[in-house]
């Protein structure tokens, strides 16, 4: 019989985790990839909190914030990048942005 | 009185006065000035012999430590002046023929721009050498021993402009570099076997030494002497030191520098005592150069030459005497031989003063006519060094060949040697005297300088065989040059020299007990006496000497006065070349030895400092190989992340289902 | 072996100094060019007149360290702030003090004045400190902190191929320092582990008992030895030295050759020797090879060099050797000789890179080529030249002497060889340095070579110290040698203490014994019972 317990919140994670890492490889826009970045990190999100809910350990939570916190400074200096590069070139592909080849 | 100090410290004072205002003290001052230091010191040695003199026989020695050198544990140096018989007999004849060379010098330099520089060598020249003898330690000796190398180095290359005289200089320090270490290792050895450098002490500890120290002492202060003292195998340099001025040629390349190495190792008697065999091989080493010396002396050309390789074979005399451990000999000779040869230089200087600084003795002939006084001097220094009594050279050259006939292995042998040495010395002087004084006519009247058959010797002038000249005056003696006598500046010196050359012998006559003062007065400071022959066996020998000596003159009169004799058939090239001793170095050290220096110099940037750009070069390999990793694609390095994430967890996974 | 803490406020004083000035310097407007060099002269000269007040309120009758100063740093880690100066490290930090303002006074720089004299002054407080430190960690921190400054030295203000003779010379050091790195961490931590206690990185403490195994402690002395042996050079590992000293610009050269080099000198007798007696005595062969190695090896390759600064970088080399020689010699004698040598050095090689330096700025080349007759138009230059020259070459009466002979005497007391074989140096100093000088200042003066200008008022003030103490310690080199004495005894006695099988070689006058030889005895410690195997007797 279908049961809807904690383990469904992990699946979910692990389905957000991937979306987001695929559109990170796959897709060339950068605000695109940087959205993917962000629902990797809120994949993690959730399976810290179905964690912490699971084991009865309130660190799991603890931990949201601080991915909260680093993400929201992540989001601050990627769009600040982000908009520079954008001002430099008409067309938003992270390819084109390859300076650090070897 | 303790006035020691004074003897080197007024030619001291007087090099540091030069050095400071010695341009503005100029031309002549500077050259009066440092004669007045080296008459002072003079004087000074007069002063402390005559206390000296006045002390009982046997403790004659006074010391003046004036501070310690250099103080280093158990080996302490003391910058401290011993005066003893020995050393004060070389101090004297040090300052006396010194002053009288730098009154010459006042004359003979008139004019050069440089004049100042060269009277502040000269007087630091003399503050080394007395420092050399009278220094009462081996490493104090060797400060004058390199200080004399010092000054004889920058007197060579003085007149610098002329890169031959440049060379000339180099080459005499570095050769003598290589008696240096002969004496630095002996000075080491006599460290660890006495435990002390002091000569005192030395003299002290010596009789109980093993036969194989001394030896080994013996050889390697030898070695240094045949530097210094230009014998074989390290002679080379000083022919070439002629370079210099000929002031420089006759006080240090004659008179006192080049006998240190005589001097040291007569310092060194007590060990050469128990030297052994080290003593016959110093006694042929000085035969050999002797004869060889003498037979290239033959066939030179340039005045100075024949001068310089005579002084080479007259040094090889008094090796021969240090070998017969007959010092008193070898002092004996050094003292006339200071004199016959300074006054021979300096005449040969006084000659060249008045030819336009021409040395080359074909375009001499007849000059006694124009040149009296000097011609009168040098006639004086001919007798002398040619062994004609009752001449100075004869008696001292006399003492050491009988001397050296009762030497244990082969001592007439050596005296054979000897005495062909001094035969040949007897023909070159002579044929020089004719050269430059008689001869039939005024060759510089009908010989230009180019007419002149080419000797080869003198158109190689690469580094190691440089022929330098005296001055860096340009030749020019026209046909129609009247030669003048040098000023009397220069003449006064000849003359005392000429009178000390003729008068010296008085110092050792051999016919009485009473007559020996030399012997006498070092007698205390020396160990071992050679044995001389009986009294009929002496005169025998002496007597072969004066008859070689007059068979030489004969024959250089027959070829070169009445040319009955062909000159050339005499003077073979393989004479003029010094039997091809130095060209051999110098191929040597131009071939081999050059190419395997720069051999060592291509393995230190190729394979030493390759080794090491070859690391840096395959780290950079190494990266360049991996940078195609880099693609600079954000989403290629998060594939990387991700592969690597699944990776950690497989591996993670199978450890924990193993 | 601390002696005494009294006026120990000079020890941070000599090393704040310069660190002062470099921040005054870095604070400085940039339009007050003019001001750049008076301040840095300004602040190294008050360093370099402590080191003399330090030297003359040095005792000279003691042997352990005065002017001691300890604080705590990483207390958890036993790392203090420990410093004090001995007989050993009075003449280099002395040395230091008065090199720096001449090298600064001698050369100016072409461009950015400021950094460079920041620099500098930054150079001059690190060098200060490692020759105080008593604590490894500190000491490692100081050597290390002097490679920026000389890094940037030569990078920033050196001649054409600058960049990359910097860049081999901070790798080739660095790689050094991380083996040292490895080797000091393993002797604090094995020292703890075999004496118990507190973790430590005081060098007294350590070397009073260091509790390390004889393998251990052989391992850990070869780490400290390859990070010295690249900082001494000692060949093979010498390449780097003549690329930094030919690119680096003149004050470089001289504070390189002067100071930079003696770090590993002064640290193969201080963390070597005196840390590992019993691992030093074992290497003994080893080093004492690479010396002479040095000695003959660098001279050769010195004569045939074309470019000046690259000869005197090889006669450094070679020098070098000496210092090496006469330290593993592990003589009293030899380990004088050594120090002299060291101080000494700094003095003659600082005083010809700032003489080549002179030619280059009036020729524009240091090719020996190109350069002929200079004495003809600069004789005084010529005449300063020919004194240094004759100093480097060893000439008795000037400074180089007294060293070079104690380090050979002390070599060929314990090891006659070698001894022997370095003896051969003085013969090819001889003959590269004054071949250099026949090549460049005699002969005819040709083309621009005939009118090249005279020294300077300015640069004969320069040179006039360097060449009054190159006089006055060639005769009264017992100045050092006495103040310094109480100091090596007590090292020599500190490893024939701790070494078995190690016997101090001394040999003394004992008078006249016609009986047994009256040869020296070398004397033992307190065994006068005869000769070591070594004294005396060589046939």
């Amino acid at each position: 019989m279908f049961t809807f317990d904690d383990s469904w919140y992990l699946v979910l994670g692990a389905i957000l985790f991937s979306i987001g890492a695929v559109g990170l490889v796959v897709r060339r826009n950068p605000l695109v990839m940087f959205m993917c970045v962000e629902l990797m990190l809120n994949a993690v999100n959730l399976t810290f909190v179905a964690f912490g809910s699971l084991l009865g350990d309130v660190g799991g939570q603890t931990v949201v914030f601080f991915v909260l916190v680093v993400a929201a400074a992540e989001v601050v200096v990627g769009l600040a990048i982000i908009v520079a590069i954008m001002r430099r070139r008409a067309e938003a592909n992270a390819d084109d942005v390859s300076l650090l080849r070897g | 009185m303790e006035l020691i100090w004074l003897i080197p410290a007024l030619p001291v004072a007087g090099f540091l006065l030069l050095a400071a205002a010695g341009r503005r003290i100029g031309d002549p001052g500077a050259g009066v000035l440092a004669s007045l230091a080296v008459v002072g010191s003079f004087a000074a040695s007069v002063a402390v012999l005559l206390t000296l003199a006045g002390e009982p026989e046997g403790s004659r020695q006074i010391t003046q430590t004036l501070w310690t050198w250099i103080p280093a544990d158990s080996f302490q140096v003391s910058f401290g002046l011993l005066a003893d018989e020995l050393s004060l007999m070389m101090c004297l004849f040090i300052t006396g023929v010194g002053a009288l060379i730098h009154v010459y010098a006042i004359g003979y330099m008139r004019g050069d721009p440089e004049f100042a520089r060269f009277f502040t060598y000269l007087n630091l020249f003399i503050a080394s050498m007395l420092l050399l003898v009278l220094g009462d330690n081996l490493i104090l000796t060797f400060l004058g021993w390199e200080g004399v190398g010092a000054c004889s180095y920058l007197l060579i290359s003085f007149w610098f402009t002329e890169p031959a005289n440049a060379s000339a200089g180099k080459k005499a320090f570095v050769t003598n570099r290589i008696g240096d270490f002969g004496f630095m290792l002996g000075t080491f050895l006599v460290f660890v076997t006495f435990g002390t450098i002091d000569y005192l002490q030395i003299d002290a500890a010596a009789p109980g030494v093993s036969s194989g120290t001394a030896t080994a002492i013996a050889l390697l202060f030898f070695l240094a002497a045949t530097g210094k003292s230009a014998q074989l195998p390290l002679f080379v340099w000083l022919p070439d030191a002629m370079a210099g001025p000929t002031p420089v040629s006759a006080l240090i390349h004659a008179a006192t520098m080049v006998t240190s190495g005589v001097f040291l190792l007569t310092r060194l008697s007590p060990i050469l005592e128990a030297a052994g065999w080290a003593n016959d091989l110093i006694a042929w080493v000085g035969a050999i150069t002797a004869l060889l010396a003498a037979g290239a002396a033959v066939a030179q050309n340039d005045i100075k030459k024949v001068l310089a390789y005579s002084t080479v074979s007259q040094l090889g005399f008094m090796f021969i005497a240090i070998g017969s451990q007959n010092y008193v000999g070898a002092l004996f000779h050094m003292i006339t031989h200071a004199f016959f040869k300074a006054l021979l230089f300096l005449g040969a200087g006084a000659v060249i003063y008045s030819m336009s600084h021409e040395q080359d003795m074909r375009r001499y002939g007849q000059l006694r006519k124009y040149l009296p006084v000097t011609f009168a001097t040098m006639f004086i220094g001919w007798l002398a060094i040619s062994g004609i009594p009752p001449f100075s050279g004869f008696w001292s050259k006399d003492e050491i060949l009988a001397g050296s006939f009762e030497v244990r292995p082969a001592g007439q042998l050596l005296w054979v040697a000897g005495i062909i040495a001094a035969l040949l010395t007897a023909f070159y002087m002579t044929r020089l005297m004719i050269m430059t004084f008689a001869g039939g006519t005024e060759q510089w009247r009908t010989r230009s300088e180019d007419l002149l058959p080419e000797v080869p010797h003198d158109v190689e002038a690469d580094d190691a065989h440089a022929s330098g000249h005296d001055d860096h005056h340009a030749h020019h003696l026209t046909p129609d040059h009247t030669p003048r006598e040098a000023p009397a500046v220069m003449l006064g010196p000849l003359v005392v020299l000429a009178a000390l050359a003729a008068v010296a012998g008085l110092l050792n006559l051999p016919f009485a007990d009473s007559l020996h003062f030399l012997d006498h007065w070092v007698e205390p400071t020396l160990e071992g006496q050679s044995g001389l022959p009986d009294a009929l066996v002496q005169w025998v020998l002496a007597l072969t000497s004066i008859v070689g000596a007059c068979l030489g003159v004969w024959f250089a009169w027959r070829v070169y006065q009445q040319h009955r004799v062909d000159r050339t058939r005499i003077e073979q090239p393989v004479l003029a070349h010094a039997w091809h001793i130095d060209d051999a170095y110098a191929r040597v050290v131009a071939g081999p030895g050059e190419a395997s220096f720069q051999g060592l110099a291509d393995f230190d940037h190729d394979v030493v400092d390759g080794a090491v750009r070859g690391v840096g070069g395959a780290t950079q390999q190494a990266g360049d190989a991996v940078r195609g990793l880099q693609t600079g694609f954000v989403r290629s390095y998060a594939f990387g992340i991700g592969l690597g994430a699944v990776a950690l967890v497989l591996f993670a996974v199978v450890r924990m289902s193993l | 072996m601390i002696a005494s803490e009294t006026l120990n406020w000079l020890v941070p004083a000599l090393i704040l100094t310069p660190f002062v000035g470099a921040a005054v310097l870095a604070v400085m407007p940039a339009r007050r060019a003019e001001l750049f060099r008076p301040v840095a002269l300004l602040f190294s000269a008050a360093t370099g007149i402590l080191a003399v007040y330090l030297l003359t309120q040095f005792d000279g009758n003691e042997a352990g360290f005065q002017f001691a100063l300890q604080q705590p740093w990483v207390e958890r880690l036993g790392i203090s702030l420990a410093f004090g100066v001995d007989g050993i490290s009075v003449f280099l930090v002395v040395l230091t003090g008065v090199i720096f303002p001449i090298a600064m006074l001698g050369a100016t720089p072409h461009h950015d004045p400021k950094p460079y004299y920041a620099w500098l002054c930054v150079l001059m407080g690190a060098s200060m400190g490692v020759f105080m430190a008593l604590d490894l960690v500190l000491f490692f921190v100081f050597f290390e902190l002097v490679l920026v400054p000389m890094y940037f030295l030569i990078g920033l203000w050196g001649y054409a191929e600058r960049t990359a003779a910097a860049t081999k010379f901070f790798l080739y050091t660095m790689f050094g320092s991380a083996l040292m790195l490895v080797g000091l961490v393993a002797t604090a931590v094995l020292h703890q582990r075999g004496v118990g206690g507190q973790l430590t990185f005081n060098l007294l403490e350590i070397a009073r008992d260091p509790g390390i195994s004889t393998n251990a402690a052989r391992l850990i002395f070869v780490a400290f030895a390859v990070a010295f042996a690249i900082k001494v050079p000692l060949v093979p590992l010498h390449t780097w030295l003549p690329d930094a000293h030919t690119q680096a610009p003149t004050a470089g050269s001289v504070i390189l050759a002067a100071v930079m080099l003696k770090l590993g000198t002064y640290g193969f007798l201080r963390f070597g020797i005196y840390l590992f007696p019993e691992a030093a005595v074992w290497a003994k062969p080893v080093l004492l090879t690479m010396a002479v190695l040095g000695i003959t090896y660098g001279a050769i390759v010195a004569t045939m060099q074309t470019d000046l600064k690259r000869l005197v970088a090889y006669s450094s080399i070679a020098h070098l050797g000496f210092i090496v020689l006469g330290l593993f010699s592990l003589t009293v004698v030899g380990i004088e000789g050594g120090i002299l040598v060291m101080v000494n050095h700094g003095i003659t090689t600082g005083a010809l890179f700032l003489l080549v330096g002179m030619v280059y700025e009036r020729r524009h080349t240091r090719e020996i080529s190109q350069l002929s007759g200079l004495q003809k138009s600069a004789p005084l230059l010529a005449a300063v030249m020919t004194i240094v020259v004759l100093a480097s070459v060893g000439l008795p009466g000037l400074n180089g002497f007294p060293g070079e002979l104690l380090a050979l005497l002390g070599a060929f007391q314990t090891s006659r060889v070698w001894g022997v074989i370095a003896v051969t140096g003085v013969i090819l100093a001889a003959l590269y340095l004054l071949w250099a000088y026949q090549r460049t200042f005699h002969g005819p003066a040709t083309g621009e070579n005939a009118t090249i200008r005279d020294m300077r008022p300015s640069e004969v003030l320069v040179m006039a110290p360097l060449v009054v103490l190159i006089v006055v310690l060639g005769l009264f080199p017992g100045l050092m040698i006495d103040r310094m004495e109480p100091s090596v005894k007590a090292l020599v006695a500190h490893v024939d203490e701790r070494v078995e099988d190690f016997e101090e070689t001394r040999y003394e006058f004992v008078g006249p014994s016609p009986d047994t030889g009256g040869e020296a005895e070398g004397h033992s410690g307190g065994d006068s019972s005869g000769g070591t195997g070594e004294g005396g007797g060589a046939g």
